[in-house]
Parts: structure tokens; C-alpha cells; sequence
């Protein structure tokens, strides 16, 4: 492991070493001849007379010639990129040192031995952080990705919280930061006499933006109640539009010769303008972009670029009209991610949601490190007094702010803060990237820009390392309330739909409104209005069934689980599973005569069963039961074993979803060989999904629980829809096509039935308990579905049923 | 002056009974005398169908609505627990139409139907492979090593209260009853 890491380090200091020379050519060295073009014309011939053969003076055709200066901004643009990246690799390499040191805090120190060996070369540093590149390109990703990934429902519950915070927060922050600072400065003894109050203000607006990106990596990992997460993340997002809005006020004032109290009322005026022009703005290109994608069906390859170029556009349009632009990519992405994930395909949804997250992350990412690079390699100019006040009163004012600010909003919440969730949230409160850039982009008549440069890169790098690294040993420390992860069960969702319900109608009762009102009426209006216009196969799906399938899916994901792990056909399954599961299962090799025996038995043990099956209805056992579960139990097995390696390579998986007796597969629906694949693809997603997510794994137990559970009961003999149930509905449909078909459908049964559920014969059910068969897994493949096609269907929309059940399964889990 | 007396005697009973304070006493008051046309007791509109009670009085309209109170930045956490089992025991309640003490499937079954009926077309056998499944769940939890040709029966409490374990009962079941009053708002259909 060492090894690996001295030798990891050392390849990336020669990448380091290298490309810093080679930026260093930008300058130093003279652009190279440009050899390209070779021109092969006889030469000028003084004489005027004819020459039998051409002068020995020519240019040779070059074979090898190089022009950086073509490529060199794109080059390195590239090389930075990278060079960030590999860091990012570097530090996971070992998995301890991310839990202890934000990963911000390794970005700024691998940027601090760049910019040092970059000092030393004397070379400058790229202009990366003029005001436009950053506000109009490096900005906007780092806050589309917070804004898409926001949870929605904890946001919208705690909404006002978080917009007091943010708002309030910053202003009072600002305002007290500012005004201590500006009576530091009229102590003489500090020599920072010449900052005016403006000035102060304006550094003061800077070094409140909080960043606690690494903080919430802290939270998540910690699992911190709910509350006190959402309060911290929706804070920084939305103090970084009240930032730029007061800083860009406050600029205006820098310059401005005298302020009057007009221009105070002014300003108010023009904050509520910026504020709620941005997200009206950010509601209207979402509800557009989400329109826009209902006609998309056609064209699913560039779905994912419409959501970018919208938000992007919503960005600035409102740069355009000087208002809050963050505010307003953040409210298109609310508002458009809800409509969106359901109009696009599973896979646009895929490479949205991914390439959001890459795109925050090198902004991010690059941020830092350059944050680290120029600290080295900018002029600074250092004043113990202010600096050190500075971080003083960063400190004093945020703690007082965030005390007097809970009180004053406790009586209004359900769940008041305590004094630990104060403290984490006071604690919280790293400067980052916002502020390093407005310091950046301050105008250059400041007079004292260098030192509010020199300030602010200090206050960020003292509160990313000290209280990015002491924050998560704090934080267990004073064991602030955690939240219970566990909640991915379908009780959950139920109860918390039924009280959700209770109390709306409760309230109505009593004549008392509050916010469940407010919310039942805007799911009204949504579903009757919005989701019409907006949503192209509009089916009102609700969220218990959502979480039904979803859990079903990761069921049958555990049937796969099980399997041996030589799933060669499926290199994006096995790329995941691999990390999932460090144990290697042993493989099962089975000679092709066992395997034919398998599928012989596998197919009569089902045919059997759905005999049987007819005539159990009620409670008691049949008193032959032991039969029927042996064939079970034996069936479960053979499955089992027949989930091996050789069958996933059938080349043509015929994707027949209902078999109605009789009618032969192909009929309804021909085999798509790319749905394979595509299922695969996304099952792998549903996998990849479940990881990121905030509020961690669902619960394993309650879908392992319902494996077992067989309701052996009537099965009808509609056409059904099963995914797992070719085979069974092949023997109804009494269409035995060989081997081929059951090596096919036995592969087949890999694929998870999005839906499984346990068809209960309600018509002759007199009993209300179950029989329960804990290890019988298979018998989920007992079960119908009315006919419509399956959830994943490359384009299901055409011949797609009325059954909301079998829609797509919507994995983007609603409650993140 | 006498009947204003006994009025309040009997909020104060009220009050001490429910947790809530004498003006929010009053309010509710006030709109359940709106709710049932200034008479004694509410009467159950449809009677046959729903609910086991013809018609409730004004005591055990309090006695409902005080389940969903919520807790204050004052109550301890023996006193958190105890209303979070009172909650639990609420919708216990709710659940358990037939009064034995378990939720059984049907009963379950009609709970995720009636929740499940306003979103969209939901077949029946969904509602009942839910129903099945989140029975499943609770058996599975509280009752891990169930041999195959066992039955369960049906949800206890204590079961129901483990499943439910890691919900926030106080953030979702609560009502922020005013101490103000109200204005008069029309009830139009009741919803509970």
C-alpha cells in the first residue's frame, strides 16, 4: 500500500514538474517556427533564364513540426483540469486520509506545492480568475450541481428556515463584521486608517459567504439529523446569491462618494428585485425546459442537453438583467428536475444527473486548487492587526448570529434547535470558493485590494483546515442528534403518506391551516394542471408505489447479488458489483448436460406449480403442501444455479414481457437485443443510484423480507406481465421453443420484475393471513401483472399500458 | 354567570385531561359548535359505512385532536416517548377497524387502497402485493425466523411500533392548534 503511494506521489510530482514547465513555455520560450505549411515552388530565379533543374536551396517537406501556440489555451485548460483530477485520485488512493482531511483541504495543499514549484520557476499562474471566467463558467456548475441535488421535501418543509439563515444570516454577518472592522480601523495603531466604511462593508460581504462543502461531507458521512443538514446546505446555497447581491450593492456604494438614505431604500428595494426577479426567472425557463421535454421523445440523444442549456441560459439571462443568477439556476433546476426526470428517458436521466455532478465537481475541484496556487504566487500584503480581527470577529459574529437567529426562529419550527445543532451550525461555517473569488474580482480602485486578497485567502485557509479537519471529531464529540437512515421501507412510506393525510384533514377540521394545507393544495394543482401541461405520459404515480418498485427492484438486484460473479456479458454490473462486494463468491461451473437437466426440471417444476397453485387459497396448508414445497424449494435452487455466467451470453434475449396463452412470443413483442443491454445498463444505475444518494442505502432487510414471501395463490390466466416469467408463461402459451427458448428465458430471469408484486386472488380469498415460505425466492416469478409492456423498454411510450405499475420505475428516489 | 362557570370548570377538566390551554380550548369549541350546527354532538354522516361511533361528543373531539399536538421545547423526553407511543397507538387505532388488537392484511389492505385510490389507476392486485409486502416487512422484522408453513397473523402493536421506530413521529404528526381564533372558515365536505 505504501509502495503504491510513493510511487503515485512521485508520478504525480513529475506530472506536476512537467506541466509546469510546460506553462512556462507560454512565456519564456519563443514560440517555436511555425514549420507547417511547406511550399514547394521553384525558387525565384534571378536570371530570368531557364534552369535545367531546381536549385539545391529548397525546403525539405518537414516530418516533424510542432505549433503550440494553435493549441496552447485548450492545452492548457486540459492539463489543469487533469492535473486537478489526478490529485482527486491521489487522495483516494488511501481511504483514510479523506475521512479525516476534507478533501478541500488536500486540493488546497496539493495547489500550495504547485504554486511553490511554480514560484520558484517564476512563472504566473493562468488567469483563471478574471471576473468572467469565473462568474460565468466556473460558478454556474458548482451551482446547478447543488441545486439539482437538493432534497426537495426536507427543503420545502424547512423552507423558511433556511431562507432566514441565509438571508438574515448574511446580512447580519456582513453588517457586523463590517462595521467592528471599520472601528478596528480608526485604532491608529493598526495603520488601516484609509479603508472607509464602504470598503469595510464590501470585505465584509466577501468573507461572510460561507462554502461548508466539506462540512456537509462531515454531516452525511456523521448522518446529522436531518434539520440542521438541510438548514446548512440550503443556507450556502442561498447565501451565496445574498453574497453576490450585497456585494455588487456594496461595490456600487465603494464608489460611490457619499451615501445617502435614499440610496439605503434603494438598495432594499433592489434586493428584493434581484432576489425574487432570479427565481421568477429560474421558475419560468424551468417550467419552459420542462415543456420542452415532452416533446423529446424522438430525439433522446440530446435530451440531457436541453436541462443544461436552459439552466445555463436562465443563469444569463439573469446576468443579463444584473439580478441574482444563482437564485435563478437554482430554482430552474428545482423546478425543472421534478418534470424532467419524468418526461426523459432512464437514460438521459443518467447522464444528466452524472454529468451535473462532474461538471460541480472539477469547478469545485479547480477552485481549490488554484486557490492553493495562488496563494503562493500573488503579491500579499499583510497586516497582523486587521487580519487577525478579521478572523476574530468571523468568527464572534457568526456564532452570535447563529445563537440569536435560533431563538428568535425556534418558537416557529416543530423541531427547535438545540444548542448542538446551534453549534454545528455556527461551527460550520468555512469560508470557500465564493469568497475567494468576489476578493479576486474586486475592483481594482480599491486601494487596499491586496490586503482584502491577503485577508480573505487567510480566513478561508484557516477555517478549511481547522475547522474542515476538527469539525468531524467535534461533531461525535458533542453527539449532536442523528437521524435515522433506515427508513426506506414501504410501512415508512405508507404511515408517512397516511399522516400526512390525517393531518390535512384534521387541520381542515379545526379550521387551523399550516403548511400540509398549503401542500395538499399545490399537489392538487400540480397534478391537475401542471403535470397535464407539463408531463407527457401523465400517470400520477405516488410515491408508496414508487418506493414499491424500487424496492422490488433492488429484491431482485439481490437475486442477482447471490449469483456467482462471472457475469462477463454485462462489464457494467460486474465493474459495480466488484465494488460492492469485496468477497469473491465462488464460481459454479456446471457441465452443459447438468445445466440442460437444470432447465428441464426448472421448467416442469413450474409448470407444476402453477397447477397446483390454482386450487390454494385459503389459510391452511393443502394437506400434500410438502410436495408443492419441495418442488418449490427445488426450483428455488435450480434457478438459482441456472443464473450462471453461460446464460447471460445467449446472444438474443427476446424481451417478451406477456405471454397470453396461446399466442406466441414474438407476436407482441419482438425481441430488442439493445433492451438487453439497456436493462442491464440500468439496472447497474439503480445500482450506481442507490450510492449517492443522501440518505444512504435503503434498507436491505425489508427487501430481503420480501423475498420469501409467497402468496401462492390464484393466478390468472390474463396475460401478464413478468419479467422473471417467460418461461412459466411460455408453458401457458405451450410454445416450447427448445432449449433455446429456456436457456433464454432462464437468462432471463436474472432481469428483476420492477413489479412483483403478490398477486392475491382477492376473488376467492377468504382468509386474511398468509402463508409465509422465508427461502423460497423464486416464487416471486409465480406472479402476473396485467399485460402492458415493461418498465423498460428502450421507448415504452408508444405501446405503453395504462398500468402505472409497470411505467418505468422511477429510481430517482422523490425524496432526495 | 353559573353556566359560564361550569364552562370553565369543565375547560380546566379538559385542559388538564388533553394538554391543551383554556383558549384553544375555547377555538375548538367554537368550531365544533360550527361543525355540528351548535348541537351536542357531531353525528356520523355516513353511518353504516364508516367509523363505529354514531356521534362524538365535544370531549371526545378534544381527545382526538390532542393526539396531535406537539411537543414543546419543554417536555422531557419520558414525556416525548410517551406521546410518541399515544401517536402510534392513534394510528394503531385508525388501522384496526375490527378492535382485536392486529392490524390484519385486509384491514392493511384497505388502508393502502383508500391512500392509494386518488393517484391514478391503481389495480387492485398492486394495492394487495403492497399491502402483502409491507406486511411482509413487519413480519419479517419482528419475526425473522418463520418457518415456512407458519402464519402470521397480524400486526401487534409492539410490532408496529418497532417497524415504525425510526420515524419522526413529532414532525409529522402534529397541528400548531392557535390560541387565537380563527376566522370562521366554511367546512365544506369533511375530509378526516
Amino acid at each position: 500500500m505504501d509502495s503504491s503511494i510513493t510511487r503515485r506521489t512521485g508520478v504525480l510530482l513529475l506530472i506536476f514538474t512537467f506541466s509546469s514547465f510546460l506553462h512556462g513555455s507560454r512565456g519564456e520560450i519563443p514560440t517555436q517556427p511555425t514549420g507547417g505549411s511547406v511550399t514547394i515552388l521553384p525558387p525565384v530565379n534571378l536570371d530570368n533564364a531557364p534552369q535545367a533543374y531546381p536549385d539545391p536551396v529548397k525546403e525539405n517537406m518537414p516530418v516533424f513540426t510542432m505549433n503550440y501556440q494553435r493549441i496552447q489555451l485548450p492545452f492548457e485548460i486540459t492539463l489543469w483540469v487533469l492535473l486537478a483530477s489526478f490529485a482527486k485520485i491521489g487522495f483516494n488512493v488511501y481511504h483514510k486520509i479523506t475521512i479525516w482531511v476534507p478533501e478541500s483541504c488536500l486540493l488546497i495543499s496539493i495547489g500550495l506545492i504547485v504554486g511553490g514549484i511554480m514560484y520558484s520557476v517564476h512563472e504566473e499562474p493562468p488567469a483563471v480568475l478574471s471576473r468572467n471566467v469565473f462568474f460565468l463558467y466556473m460558478l454556474p456548475p458548482i451551482v446547478l450541481d447543488s441545486g439539482y441535488f437538493m432534497p426537495t421535501r426536507p427543503f420545502f418543509e424547512n423552507i423558511g428556515t433556511v431562507l432566514w439563515f441565509a438571508v438574515v444570516g448574511t446580512l447580519w454577518n456582513s453588517i457586523g463584521i463590517g462595521v467592528s472592522l471599520f472601528a478596528i480601523c480608526q485604532i491608529e495603531v493598526f495603520g488601516v486608517q484609509d479603508i472607509n466604511l464602504q470598503e469595510n462593508l464590501l470585505f465584509a460581504t466577501i468573507i461572510s459567504a460561507v462554502d461548508p462543502v466539506a462540512v456537509l461531507s462531515v454531516f452525511e458521512d456523521v448522518s446529522v439529523n436531518e434539520q440542521l443538514y438541510i438548514v446548512v446546505f440550503g443556507e450556502c446555497l442561498f447565501n451565496d446569491a445574498v453574497t453576490v447581491v450585497l456585494y455588487n450593492m456594496f461595490n456600487f456604494v465603494a464608489l460611490m462618494p457619499e451615501v445617502e438614505p435614499v440610496d439605503v431604500f434603494l438598495g432594499v428595494g433592489r434586493f428584493f428585485v434581484v432576489g425574487l426577479g432570479g427565481m421568477g426567472f429560474g421558475i419560468v425557463f424551468g417550467f419552459v425546459a420542462a415543456f420542452t421535454t415532452r416533446f423529446t421523445f424522438k430525439v433522446r440523444e440530446i435530451e440531457p442537453l436541453f436541462i443544461f442549456m436552459y439552466s445555463y441560459l436562465a443563469y444569463l439571462v439573469a446576468e443579463l438583467f444584473n439580478i441574482s443568477s444563482i437564485m435563478a439556476i437554482v430554482t430552474c433546476a428545482l423546478t425543472m428536475k421534478y418534470y424532467v426526470e419524468e418526461n426523459v428517458s432512464q437514460r438521459s436521466c443518467t447522464t444528466i444527473r452524472h454529468v451535473v455532478k462532474m461538471l460541480g465537481s472539477i469547478s469545485e475541484t479547480l477552485i481549490f486548487f488554484f486557490l492553493g496556487v495562488v496563494t503562493i504566487t500573488t503579491d500579499h500584503e499583510w497586516n497582523w492587526g486587521y487580519i487577525l480581527f478579521t478572523l476574530l470577529f468571523a468568527f464572534l459574529w457568526r456564532g452570535l448570529g447563529v445563537l440569536v437567529l435560533t431563538q428568535i426562529i425556534n418558537p416557529f419550527r416543530t423541531i427547535p434547535f438545540n444548542f448542538k445543532d446551534q453549534f454545528g451550525l455556527a461551527y460550520g461555517g468555512l469560508r470557500g470558493a465564493v469568497s475567494f473569488a468576489l476578493a479576486f474580482t474586486l475592483p481594482e480602485n480599491i486601494v487596499r485590494k491586496q490586503l482584502f486578497v491577503t485577508a480573505t485567502i487567510a480566513i478561508i485557509l484557516f477555517t478549511v483546515f481547522l475547522q474542515g479537519i476538527s469539525i468531524r471529531p467535534l461533531i461525535e464529540l458533542v453527539n449532536v442528534r442523528r437521524t435515522n437512515r433506515n427508513l426506506d421501507t414501504i410501512n415508512v412510506e405508507i404511515h408517512c403518506r397516511l399522516m400526512e393525510h390525517t393531518v390535512a384533514g384534521i387541520e381542515d377540521l379545526c379550521g387551523q391551516w399550516s403548511h400540509f394545507y398549503w401542500k395538499d393544495k399545490f399537489l392538487k394543482f400540480n397534478n391537475r394542471i401542471l403535470r397535464k401541461i407539463l408531463i407527457r405520459d401523465n400517470r400520477a404515480e405516488s410515491s408508496i408505489v414508487a418506493l414499491y418498485k424500487r424496492l422490488e427492484l433492488q429484491n431482485a438486484m439481490e437475486i442477482l447479488d447471490n449469483v456467482s460473479g462471472d457475469i462477463s456479458a454485462t462489464p457494467s454490473i460486474v465493474s459495480l458489483y466488484e465494488e460492492k462486494k469485496s468477497s469473491a463468491k465462488p464460481k459454479k461451473k456446471f457441465l452443459a448436460t447438468d445445466v440442460k437437466n437444470m432447465h428441464d426440471i426448472l421448467s416442469k417444476n413450474m409448470y407444476k406449480i402453477r397447477q397446483r397453485t390454482v386450487s390454494y387459497t385459503n389459510k391452511h396448508a393443502l394437506p400434500n403442501d410438502s410436495h408443492s414445497r419441495e418442488i418449490l424449494m427445488r426450483r428455488h435452487t435450480s434457478i438459482r444455479r441456472s443464473l450462471r455466467p453461460g446464460s447471460f451470453q445467449s446472444s438474443v434475449v427476446p424481451k417478451y414481457f406477456s405471454l397470453p396463452a396461446g399466442k406466441s412470443l414474438d407476436t407482441k413483442y419482438p425481441p430488442r437485443r439493445q433492451i438487453y443491454t439497456d436493462d442491464l445498463e440500468t439496472m447497474s444505475e439503480v445500482v450506481y443510484h442507490s450510492r449517492p444518494s443522501r440518505f444512504g442505502k435503503p434498507a436491505r432487510s425489508s427487501s430481503r423480507a420480501m423475498m420469501p414471501l409467497r402468496r401462492l395463490d390464484t393466478l390468472t390466466e390474463a396475460p401478464s406481465v413478468n419479467l422473471l416469467d417467460e418461461s412459466t408463461g411460455e408453458e401457458r402459451g405451450s410454445s416450447r421453443r427448445g432449449t433455446s427458448r429456456t436457456n433464454s428465458s432462464s437468462s432471463d430471469s436474472h432481469i428483476p420484475a420492477p413489479h412483483r408484486p403478490f398477486h392475491s386472488s382477492v376473488e376467492n380469498d377468504s382468509s386474511s393471513a398468509y402463508n409465509i415460505r422465508s427461502g423460497h425466492h423464486e416464487v416471486e416469478e409465480e406472479q402476473q401483472q396485467q399485460p402492458p409492456p415493461p418498465a423498460w423498454v428502450a421507448t415504452p411510450r408508444d405501446n405503453a399500458a395504462q398500468n402505472p405499475l409497470l411505467r418505468r420505475p422511477q429510481w430517482n428516489p422523490k425524496k432526495m | 354567570m353559573g353556566a359560564s362557570q361550569t364552562r370553565t370548570e369543565k375547560y380546566q377538566d379538559l385542559a388538564d385531561k388533553t394538554g391543551f390551554s383554556l383558549e384553544q380550548i375555547e377555538n375548538l369549541h367554537k368550531r365544533f359548535q360550527r361543525l355540528s350546527d351548535n348541537e351536542e354532538t357531531i353525528r356520523n354522516q355516513h353511518p353504516k359505512e364508516v367509523g363505529s361511533c354514531e356521534e362524538i361528543g365535544f370531549e371526545q373531539f378534544l381527545m382526538v385532536m390532542s393526539h396531535f399536538r406537539p411537543p414543546s421545547l419543554k417536555t422531557t423526553e419520558e414525556e416525548k416517548e410517551a406521546m410518541r407511543k399515544e401517536k402510534l397507538r392513534f394510528l394503531f387505532n385508525m388501522h384496526d377497524t375490527g378492535n382485536d388488537g392486529t392490524i390484519t392484511l385486509v384491514e392493511y389492505r384497505k388502508v393502502v387502497e383508500e391512500l392509494l385510490s386518488k393517484s391514478g389507476d391503481i389495480e387492485q392486485e398492486t394495492v394487495k402485493a403492497m399491502a402483502d409486502a409491507a406486511m411482509l416487512e413487519v413480519a419479517s422484522t419482528n419475526v425473522p425466523h418463520m418457518a415456512p408453513d407458519e402464519f402470521y397473523e397480524g400486526i401487534t402493536f409492539e410490532h408496529f411500533e418497532q417497524i415504525l421506530k425510526g420515524l419522526e413521529m413529532e414532525t409529522k404528526m402534529y397541528i400548531r392548534f392557535l390560541d387565537v381564533e380563527t376566522p370562521t372558515l366554511s367546512c365544506g365536505n369533511s375530509t378526516s
